[in-house]
């Protein structure tokens, strides 16, 4: 076996054992991903000198036996729109082509203090908005898979990264199912961890009541390694809850004996492509064949979770967006007329299509005259939405479904229909509405050898029986262990 | 016809907070431009808020001492608007729920006292400032004001005069610098007020349209901007016209105002919830506690310096229109039993000479105690009238304790008998025409002589005692 093909868990083994240094194996991903990254391009940019250093102090703290953490030494990629101190971080937009910044994100000091080395920074759809990573200003990601489809978006270059061997793991950001949704069409696990479990300072905001980082991992183990490492309250994110985090991998158990799963019928609907009902079906047999109860559920809302979560996120996109004005940092239009021209070309100039059609979208929707018919009223959605989810979640453990209604699909062929495109996000936004947390493993396979996501929800920081669920249904279940074939 | 104005007032007041609202940043005024800002305050991407916890308490201490209602949940809004000083593109402030509300405040009027209701008091964020070259070509921000926290103190339109505006800002001011939650200094920004003024005809109930005027920064300022600006709204109406709802830009150095931008092209903010920041959750242990820790109110103590003093009502009302001056002029009453002498000092010749010098009370170079020892050397007889004004100024350039000063110069009112004899002698001796007038009963030629005597002690004789032997020897 390869060196990329390992799983975290088990190159700690490997380093721990010095079978492999960690300057070796950092040196072994930057090698892959230049022999590789022109074929997928997954990274923006690759950081290989601050890598090889961090890879040697890393390997002394091992030597001295002041590092221990199952992360240590392990190259991962970290989203473009996350903060690395020093590091270009552009959000995959012309407007950030040029920002450096001065701080590190909350997560990737956590990171770097439990060892982690950075390969790089990875693509995503412009200021994480998207479905495909088709609106990234630099490059179009290429599902692993199958160069010709979508990695997902809008982590997909994590989501890729992680299934070409291009990092072991990968952090992404997930807004309405950027992490969920890229990982189910790469065929990886990525879970979208309950809002304020994971400190968003440092992350570049895109709608700020909904965003919140998780990892890409090949196995479920690997998720609860990481997340370990990045959750837990954080005094710079007022959002950030101050529970006590627990050792996520205590939850590797393999049982789900009397374990109450719901399927909504609205997850299962006619309108979801045959292959992913059916992978979905079979997921709920296998639950059901270890002793899990399953039962078919209805969340009659369904049909509001797109409009509630696009008002909403593009609301606070239109805010969030607003500092790009070319004043402090980023593109800066040439030779403006004067201060309005300034700022309205900077704008112009500096963002994408998909951006602009959002920031028109929020604009409106919060403006006056509009405000009630859309905003506030999609405030009250929320409010309906994340009710019937709890109220489904007094009777059952875990909510199950697909993750889209879709396999990945072919590039360019959505990207001009925008609503065509948001309608992607019907099975991962509700779980954003509601602030809950969830999880994506392999589950199948179509016709074209495209990976299936089964969507696994839970409660309120309840991840540890997401993580219980999932582990149990990789444990007796072989879609994780199947890879791209990648032609090196 | 006759015309009423009706005024508001939207008075914005720096907090006197160490660090800013949402980071830790120095609020100092000053410095090098954009050297008191860190990546939170410049709004850089990826940043987060972290609400100041004083900030909050202030501003519930400014809504308690203005007589509000706190409101146990609150919460913070965007406003949406572009300026390259706002480095976020919108301004965190609040909205629909502000921290405090239904508060007034007592003022004086020529009618007597007068309640001016406050609709409302809020926290926000200050923005940055704009500097112009010189030649207009560039413009330049410095963001070291970004993120000082800011209240905003909105009155209902109860005020009727530019009298009443300013007795109204400098009840507040007294207020806010009382509770030591504002410095409020106008000339650094710290206090600043906008002004929203309509006319109706006397006695109607209807409101007319209004004006609004940005942005005044002095008493003065807010006091001709409104006189003015009644004056054309009288003028406009009169001759047919309309009052248009518009923003105006007062001129102060032209005295007068200039249209700025109109209804037509207000700003529609986009008010909504602020999602970096949840909700505000006000415990009612910390309301009691900070009513607790309110001080003495100028009200208050001017009823106290009536009452525990006996001063009149005016005197009270001066001495507690600054907290730095009623301070100052209560350490040195503790001091002193000739209160009303203190009170004297501190309204008359104290302010005189701060004025004069351009001087705050707090940069006075000596201590209030000090004050009290010039009263009681005057009061004893140890200098006179003309020499404590003289020692008093004295104590201004040298900050020097008033007995070292009367002692080193030699100041003392010269009561030694036989001293004053020997120089009654000398006078009469090398005046024999005056002391000759004096004896053929012209009376009035002693006021010569005392004159002599006064002028040869240098004017430290004690006139009296003077008088006294001047008479006794010439009648011998
Ligand atoms: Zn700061």
């Amino acid at each position: 076996m390869k060196l990329h093909e390992y799983t975290i868990s088990q190159l700690h083994e490997l380093i721990r054992k010095r079978e492999v240094s960690v300057p070796e194996l950092a040196r072994y991903m930057l090698n892959r991903i230049e022999k590789l990254d022109s074929k997928f391009e997954c990274y923006i940019t690759v950081t290989e000198k601050q890598a090889m250093e961090q890879a040697e102090s890393v390997q002394k703290m091992i030597d001295e036996g002041s590092l221990n953490s199952p992360l240590a030494g392990i190259p991962m990629g970290i989203k473009d729109n996350i903060c690395t101190k020093g590091i270009l971080t552009t959000c995959a937009s012309r407007m950030l082509s040029n920002f450096v910044p001065p701080y590190d994100a909350t997560v990737v000091k956590r990171l770097y203090s439990n060892g982690a080395i950075l390969l790089g920074k990875l693509n995503m759809d412009e200021f994480a908005m998207g479905s495909s990573t088709e609106s990234s200003y630099f490059k179009k990601t290429k599902n692993p898979w199958n160069t010709e489809r979508v990695p997902g978006g809008s982590s997909g270059g994590s989501a890729a990264a992680v299934a070409a061997g291009e990092a072991i793991y990968t952090l992404g950001s997930d807004t309405g199912g950027s992490i969920r949704q890229p990982a189910s069409f790469c065929g990886c696990v990525g879970l979208k961890p309950t809002y304020g479990l994971v400190s968003r300072f440092g992350l570049v905001a895109y709608a700020s009541s909904f965003d919140q980082i998780g990892p890409l991992t090949k196995t479920v183990t690997d998720c609860a390694l990481v997340l370990n490492a990045i959750a837990g309250h954080d005094p710079m994110d007022l959002t950030s809850s101050r529970r006590e985090r627990p050792d996520y991998t205590k939850a590797l158990v393999n049982d789900v004996k009397g374990m109450k799963i719901g399927v909504p019928r609205e997850f299962i609907a006619d309108s979801v492509q045959r292959e992913v009902r059916d992978a979905v079906l079979n997921a709920v047999k296998v639950f059901s064949n270890l002793g899990a109860e399953c039962e078919e559920i209805s969340i009659p809302i369904m049909d509001y979770v797109v409009p509630t979560y696009y008002i909403i996120a593009l609301a606070e996109a239109s805010s969030n967006l607003a500092r790009y004005d070319g004043v402090k940092f980023g593109y800066r239009a040439a030779n403006p007329k004067d201060m309005l021209d300034f700022c309205m070309r900077s704008r112009s100039e500096g963002f994408g299509t998909e951006v602009k059609r959002r920031i028109l979208l929020g604009t409106y929707a919060l403006s006056s005259g509009y405000y009630d018919a859309y905003y506030k009223k999609a405030l009250k959605a929320r409010t309906i939405i994340t009710r019937e989810f709890n109220k489904a979640f007094e009777k059952y453990d875990i909510i199950i479904g697909p993750v889209s209604p879709t396999t990945a699909y072919k590039i360019g062929e959505k990207i001009n229909n925008p609503v065509q495109m948001y309608m992607e996000d019907v099975f991962t936004a509700p779980v954003n509405i509601a602030g809950l947390p969830a999880i994506s493993i392999p589950c199948g396979f179509d016709q074209q050898s495209l990976p299936i996501g089964l969507q696994i929800i839970g409660k309120r920081f309840d991840e540890p029986t997401i993580i219980r669920a999932a582990y149990t249904f990789e444990q007796n279940t072989d879609f994780h262990k199947a890879k791209p074939k990648i032609d090196e | 016809m006759e015309y009423e104005a009706v005024i508001g007032l939207e008075v914005h007041a720096e907090l006197s907070t160490k660090s800013k609202i949402f980071c830790s940043c120095t609020t100092e005024f000053g410095g090098q431009p954009n050297t008191h800002c860190c990546p939170v305050c410049l709004g850089m991407p990826g940043t987060l808020p972290v609400l100041n916890r004083k900030a909050v308490e202030y501003t519930i201490k400014a809504g308690l001492a203005t007589n509000c209602t706190i409101s146990y949940f609150t919460k913070q809004d965007r406003k949406n608007y572009f300026y390259p000083d706002l480095p976020k593109g919108y301004q965190i402030s609040q909205y629909d729920l502000p921290l405090c509300k239904n508060g007034y405040i007592e003022i004086e009027t020529e009618n007597g006292k007068k309640k001016i209701r406050i609709n409302r008091i809020h926290l926000e964020e200050d923005a940055g400032k704009l500097v112009h070259s010189e030649y207009g070509y560039y413009s330049y921000v410095d963001y070291n004001r970004t993120g000082v926290p800011l209240i905003e103190i909105v009155s209902e339109p109860d005020i009727s005069s530019a009298a009443e505006a300013k007795a109204y800002l400098e009840k507040l001011k007294a207020i806010l610098q009382f509770i030591g939650v504002s410095d409020c200094k106008m000339e650094e920004g710290s206090l600043r007020a906008d002004v929203n003024i309509s006319i109706r005809p006397k006695g109607s109930k209807e409101l007319g349209e209004r004006t609004e005027m940005k942005n005044l920064n002095s008493f003065r300022a807010v006091y001709r901007a409104i006189e003015a600006e009644i004056a054309r709204q009288i003028e406009v109406v009169k001759s047919g016209g309309t009052i248009e709802r518009e923003t105006r830009r007062w001129d102060d150095a032209r005295g007068e105002s200039y249209p700025m931008r109109s209804k037509e092209d207000a700003q529609d903010y986009r008010y909504f919830p602020e999602p970096d920041l949840p909700p505000l959750i006000i415990k009612e242990e910390l309301v009691e506690r900070l009513k607790k820790e309110l001080p003495e109110l100028p009200d208050a103590r001017k009823q106290r310096y009536m009452m525990e003093y006996g001063l009149p009502e005016y005197d009270a009302g001066v001495l507690t229109s600054s907290k730095e001056l009623s301070d100052f002029f209560e350490e040195a009453a503790k001091v002193s039993n000739n209160i009303k002498a203190i009170s004297n000092w501190v309204m008359g010749d104290m302010l005189r000479i701060l004025n004069e010098r351009n001087l705050e009370v707090s940069q006075i170079p000596f201590p209030p105690a000090y004050l009290a020892k010039l009263v009681a050397l005057l009061d004893k007889g140890v200098i006179n009238g003309p020499t404590a004004k003289k020692v008093f100024e004295d104590m201004f350039d040298s900050g020097k304790d008033p007995e070292v000063i009367v002692k080193e110069q030699g100041l003392e009112v010269l009561n030694d008998e036989s001293i004053l004899l020997q120089v009654v002698e000398k006078v009469i001796e090398e005046n024999p025409n005056s002391v000759a007038d004096y004896k053929k009963g012209k009376k009035k030629a002693i006021g010569f002589l005392v004159g002599q005597a006064m002028k040869a002690t240098k004017g430290k004789a004690n006139p009296q005692l003077l008088n006294e032997l001047l008479i006794k020897k010439l009648e011998e």
